[in-house]
């Protein structure tokens, strides 16, 4: 994989098929990214685990905090990194040790870690660098052009509502037919 | 349409941030000419408040009409997002406000639309934002005004009024050694002729009120951000790299990455200043817009034109149109507008002040008004117009001498355009 531009179906594939997400630095503080992309991600639908070693014992948006990857309760189809790039590398390795290991290891904004990703794709893992989940999840369902941010996309098909209230889109594809 | 294929411009002029409507499926853009939008809760409303989910909350801030200008301008322009506001002046408050402090300096380029001139050495100055002047023709006279408190460079891609083509890239480098973004005002070119981000800009303003309108009936403005510039690298700008005291802590700059000095202008900016864009607005600007492939290479071609005919006239003393071969700023013409170089040029009429007053007078085609960037051919005599208030030196200076005529070439036929000058020019005696 490119890690310089990922193809918008690799990305959009990603977020249609993951359902649980272990978020490795989860913010208590609740203007850090990592505490918005829980919430927004919370809110999309996805079960996200929060992970903080200081923060354990406690809920963060109602979900109870894990102090590593070893101790999740269940497997996860993905690990979302919330850490600096060069400690990135250490969390992958966890994800790793992982059975079953997750299929996507995500890395935030800000965040690459080059050897660590080759590492997690040798085993067929899919990794996506420098990237926010909420900011893609914005950017392919178009609830993120309201911002007047270029989605990069063009489509004459509808958009699809996500059935949750009216200001809130799909990541679905637009219907080809309205009786589809 | 394939993924991975980029969309030329014609299409993206049509196409970019315009999917038919959620819940009707109209197909062409809807007015949404509503203040505000209700909540689905108390949580729904405080995640729009604070910045934690996408969505509309109140058209002052954000409206999904004008939502589809932007994503458009900001798709032609190769930027990361825009933010539509009323007017290009507006635009230009935003952008400086948003990154400059009392007693801060910006470096602007002579060569401006003279609001924008009047727009820094006054109303500017009094915010404590202080222009330093530098000239186009001598790019020296960009770095020698860099200063500690430099924070911007602004310049035009094509200088109204007429002829001038400013040498981008040698500017983007001053920028770039001084550590500070460069704006450019591409009114004039639009991105159908020129795309500064690719030449090095970080910002890029409009006055939409011209061309991307394109048919004189909509006054607007949009910022578009290049998603170049790396707002936390030396501390410099803290609207966006230190936290923001009204959204609770929050770091736009970490929080929004590329596009965050669109954020930054939308939800400081434009919440608190006020100039919001109406949807109507919005609407005919987006309708103008779709166009705009096919206008402005008439504009060109037909401006290219009437300097030519100009030129040979025996009334007409000199014609400034950087698309004429052996105009002084024709080579950076062809380097920056290969296409054209746009519908507006100035020229001298012979006998001076009376004879662009007559000339002024005559025309029947021509409309005689402060505007440019309109379907129809415009007109005006600066010296008895805009800049009569000034001594002859200054409008000398001004390049609005008393010879000095300016046209916005419309896209008539160009038969019927140069007709018209020729029996107005005839009258001159
Ligand atoms: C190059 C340029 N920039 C900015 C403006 C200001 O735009 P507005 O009139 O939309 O405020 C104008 C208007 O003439 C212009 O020509």
């Amino acid at each position: 994989m490119n890690h310089d531009r990922y193809p918008d179906a690799y990305i959009r594939g990603i977020l249609d098929s993951v359902k649980t997400i272990a978020m490795v630095g989860a913010s208590a503080k609740d203007v850090r990214p990592s505490y918005l992309a829980m919430k927004y991600l919370l809110q999309k639908g996805f079960d996200v685990i929060p992970v903080n070693p200081g923060q354990v014992g406690k809920e963060l948006l109602g979900q109870k905090v894990y102090a590593s990857l070893a101790e999740l309760p269940h497997p996860v189809d993905m690990v979302e990194i919330f850490r600096s790039s060069e400690h990135a590398g250490a969390v992958v390795e966890e994800a790793l040790a992982l059975t079953p290991p997750p299929k996507v290891i995500w890395m935030q904004l800000g965040v690459r870690n080059d050897e660590a990703a080759e590492r997690a794709e040798a085993e067929g893992i899919q990794v996506v660098m420098d990237r926010c989940p909420k900011i893609e999840y914005g950017r392919l369902s178009g609830e993120i052009a309201w911002a007047g941010v270029n989605t990069r996309t063009l489509s004459s098909r509808r958009p699809t509502l996500s059935g949750t209230g009216v200001q809130h889109l799909s990541l679905r594809k637009p219907k080809s037919s309205p009786d589809e | 349409m394939s993924e991975e294929r980029v969309p030329g411009f014609s299409t993206l002029a049509i196409h970019a941030g315009a999917q038919p409507d959620p819940t009707t499926g109209a197909r062409a853009t809807p007015i949404y000419q509503t203040t505000s939008y209700v909540f689905d809760d108390v949580d729904h409303a405080a995640a729009l408040f604070g910045l934690q989910t996408f969505g509309n909350i109140y058209t002052r801030i954000g409206n999904p009409t004008c939502a589809v200008l932007e994503e458009r301008v900001a798709a032609l322009e190769g930027g990361t997002a825009a933010l539509a506001v009323a007017s290009g002046h507006a635009a230009q408050l935003i952008i400086l406000h948003t990154l400059l402090e009392p007693g801060d300096e910006f470096i602007a380029a002579r060569q401006l639309y003279g609001g924008s001139i009047n727009q820094f050495n006054h109303s500017f100055k009094k915010f404590g934002w202080n222009v330093v002047w530098a000239d186009v023709d001598d790019i020296s006279s960009f770095e020698n005004a860099v200063t500690p408190k430099t924070k911007a460079i602004f310049i035009e891609s094509i200088a109204n009024p007429g002829g001038i083509v400013t040498d981008m890239e040698a500017i983007a480098k001053v920028a770039r050694r001084a550590g500070v973004p460069l704006i450019v005002d591409n009114t004039l070119a639009t991105p159908y002729l020129c795309k500064p981000i690719e030449h090095g800009a970080d910002i890029v303003v409009h006055s939409l009120t011209k061309f991307i309108g394109g048919h004189g009936n909509s006054i607007g403005g949009i910022i578009v951000d290049g998603g170049t510039f790396n707002w936390s690298r030396e501390g410099r700008y803290p609207t966006l790299s230190e936290p923001c005291e009204s959204y609770q802590g929050m770091v736009l700059h970490e929080t929004f990455g590329n596009f965050a000095f669109a954020i930054a202008c939308r939800v400081l900016g434009l919440r608190d200043l006020g100039p919001a864009m109406s949807p109507f607005n919005a609407f005919l600007i987006l309708t103008g817009c779709e166009t705009l492939p096919l206008r402005m290479q008439t504009h060109s071609d037909n401006a290219l034109a009437v300097a030519e005919y100009l030129s040979d006239h025996p009334k007409v003393s000199w014609v400034s149109y950087a698309g004429l071969p052996g105009d002084r700023h024709h080579t950076l013409a062809k380097r920056y507008t290969p296409k054209g170089a746009g519908a507006v040029l100035t020229f001298g009429v012979r006998g001076g002040y009376d004879a662009g007053v007559k000339l002024v007078s005559s025309v029947e085609l021509f409309s005689h008004l402060a505007n440019l960037g309109d379907t129809r051919s415009l007109i005006i005599h600066p010296a008895s117009t805009t800049h009569r208030q000034l001594a002859d030196a200054q409008k000398t200076s001004a390049g609005a001498g008393p010879d000095v005529v300016r046209l916005s070439v419309g896209i008539e036929d160009k038969d019927d355009i140069i007709a018209d000058l020729d029996q107005a020019l005839d009258k001159i005696d």
